[in-house]
């Protein structure tokens, strides 16, 4: 693909969502500013841009707190969400006892049971921790066990003549064939892992940009609370930037078989998976 | 046909599925014998769920027989895998590797090393037609190539005896005259011995030896017909009197079947029959 057409392509991609986002903006901004919005109901941009700028101290500490905090307990989900779904694989009776309990366990308000992880823990990090890998690794695991399923039987079949085992099996077929999965999971963890850090350090903490949120809220300082807000989402957005960023590194097969298809090139439906 | 040693011998091959959940037995073949020699071509043609598909994974050693035995060279093997080149009906082309390193999947299992098994795969893509996409994702290729890919795979995998399952059988007209051909020019090359399974008598015609066919359900052998038009073949002996001769011969028991309700019911079709 000559370079001028990919400069070209991925400009179109980047261009529409840009432009969307100026309008609202613009038009957030003209709302505002001509229908007498007091700032303390509904900021304008420029005045949220300004309290960035002007606690870009203050957000930065506390942003790095959270950060931590979603790191880790993204870490702890990513690990317990493809154990449990290995596990789950791994035997029939072991995925009829377990798999209805796991689905079950989404039925628990996680945010809910925040404060009973305090009452255990304290007010240190290890609760907002297990609140985010709590709520985090749920899509892991149901999109790491739906993706070890995704091996073609035929395919196995097919390594079993060619005197592949068990694990060569695993290893050259179930398992790559469930990193695309692996991969949906994780995009969709890292906004839920935004989501838990805040509802932990609304439970208890001391620092952090959720404390903060609570904090300015008490304060009715609504222009800055939207500075947060702001901080939190670009986290969020970062995350889930990393995470397909590495995807497309480690599977680069699966992100060109879906441009083969976005182009409208033969390929059956069915390959793409 | 001169006189060769026979390579594989199926004999009173029967297979009883268990029917699921007090559902009655389902026989998907009943005392199946069919022999073939070494370096033959030979088809099974049939209806779909006539039990094919049942007596590839049978012969492939997926699938035990609950009557009879497979023989290699007038052996019975303890087990059948790894014996017998297997290509499924679809491609079954990982995704996520090259069509090079696609092809190679056999001699990586058998423990060649990397290179070694590039260079061998290497010097057969321009023969398969796979040359200029040894580094190009599976998807990027046509339907005609995947399966020109599969089937270099399941060649280098380097068994004595090859089972193709309806290889063409999803391609459109125009590309499966072509594969047909192409794969009669690389058969003439090496001579493997191939069982081929398809649903059309004149393909089975066009590139056999010889052709069984396959009827009713459960399924058994109805004929064994001997083709004994002059090689190399090309297009033009489908206008042969001779090959409408043989293709009539063979249509007759496939059209009894498909004709009589009793033999081909609308019952539940066996596990690993035809899709």
């Amino acid at each position: 693909m000559a370079p001028n057409s990919k400069a070209r392509r991925i400009g179109a991609r980047v261009l529409p969502p840009v432009i969307f986002a100026l309008i609202v903006l613009t038009a957030w901004q003209l709302y505002v500013e001509w229908g007498n919005v007091r700032e303390s109901t509904l900021p304008p941009p420029t005045a949220i841009a300004e309290s960035i700028w002007d606690n870009r101290t203050m957000l930065a500490e506390n942003a790095w707190v959270t950060i931590k905090e979603i790191l880790i307990g993204f870490a702890v989900a990513i690990v317990i969400g493809v154990g449990v779904a290995t596990l789950i694989r791994s035997s029939q009776k072991i995925e009829r006892a377990v798999y209805p309990w796991l689905v079950v366990s989404q039925m628990i308000p996680i945010p809910a049971i925040a404060p009973i992880l305090v009452i255990w823990t304290g007010f240190d990090m290890r609760p907002k921790v297990m609140v985010i890998a709590l709520v985090s690794f749920f899509p892991i695991a149901v999109n790491t066990i739906d993706g070890l399923r995704a091996a073609e039987p035929e395919l196995l079949n097919l390594l079993k003549t060619l005197k592949a085992n068990a694990w060569q099996r695993f290893r050259k077929a179930q398992l790559p064939a469930a990193l695309p999965f692996l991969f949906s999971g994780l995009k969709v963890a890292a906004a839920f892992s935004v989501i838990g850090a805040v509802f932990a350090e609304w439970v208890g903490a001391s620092e952090g940009l959720g404390y903060l949120i609570l904090v300015l809220n008490n304060q009715t300082a609504t222009t800055d609370m939207f500075a947060v807000i702001v901080v939190l989402a670009l986290i969020g957005i970062s995350l889930f930037l990393i995470v397909s960023l590495i995807e497309r590194l480690m599977l680069p097969w699966y992100y060109e078989s879906r441009q083969v298809e976005a182009e409208g090139l033969e390929l059956e439906p069915e390959e793409v998976a | 046909m001169q006189a060769t040693a026979t390579k594989l011998t199926v004999d009173g091959l029967s297979k009883t599925y268990r029917g699921a959940g007090g559902g009655g037995n389902v026989t998907a073949l009943r005392d199946v014998s069919i022999e073939i020699g070494e370096g033959e071509f030979v088809s099974i043609v049939g209806p779909s769920g006539c039990g094919k598909s049942t007596l590839f994974n049978i012969i492939a050693g997926l699938v035990a027989p609950s009557s009879g035995r497979v023989l290699l060279d007038g052996d019975q093997p303890d087990d059948l895998l790894g014996r017998v080149g297997y290509m499924p009906q679809r491609d079954m082309l990982m995704p996520w590797r090259t069509v090079l390193d696609n092809t190679t999947l056999g001699l990586e299992l058998n423990g060649v090393r990397k290179k070694k098994a590039h260079q061998q795969a290497l010097a057969e893509f321009e023969r398969f037609g796979l040359a200029g996409f040894e580094k190009q994702w599976p998807a990027k290729l046509s339907g005609g190539m995947k399966q020109r890919a599969a089937l270099l795979r399941t060649f280098l995998a380097g068994r004595e005896l090859m089972l193709l399952d309806e290889p063409f059988g999803a391609l459109d007209a125009l590309t499966r005259a072509e594969m047909q051909q192409w794969l009669l020019d690389v058969w003439q090359e090496d001579r493997k011995t191939i069982l081929f399974v398809t649903h059309d008598v004149e393909e089975a015609v066009y590139l056999s030896d010889r052709v069984y066919v396959m009827s009713g359900r459960p399924g058994g052998i109805s004929l064994d017909v001997e083709v004994d038009l002059p090689r190399p073949r090309r297009a033009e002996v489908t206008m042969d009197p001779a090959f409408l001769d043989l293709k009539q011969k063979l249509l007759k028991p496939l059209e009894a079947a498909v004709a009589d309700p009793g033999r081909i019911g609308d019952g539940p079709a066996a596990p690993g029959s035809n899709r």
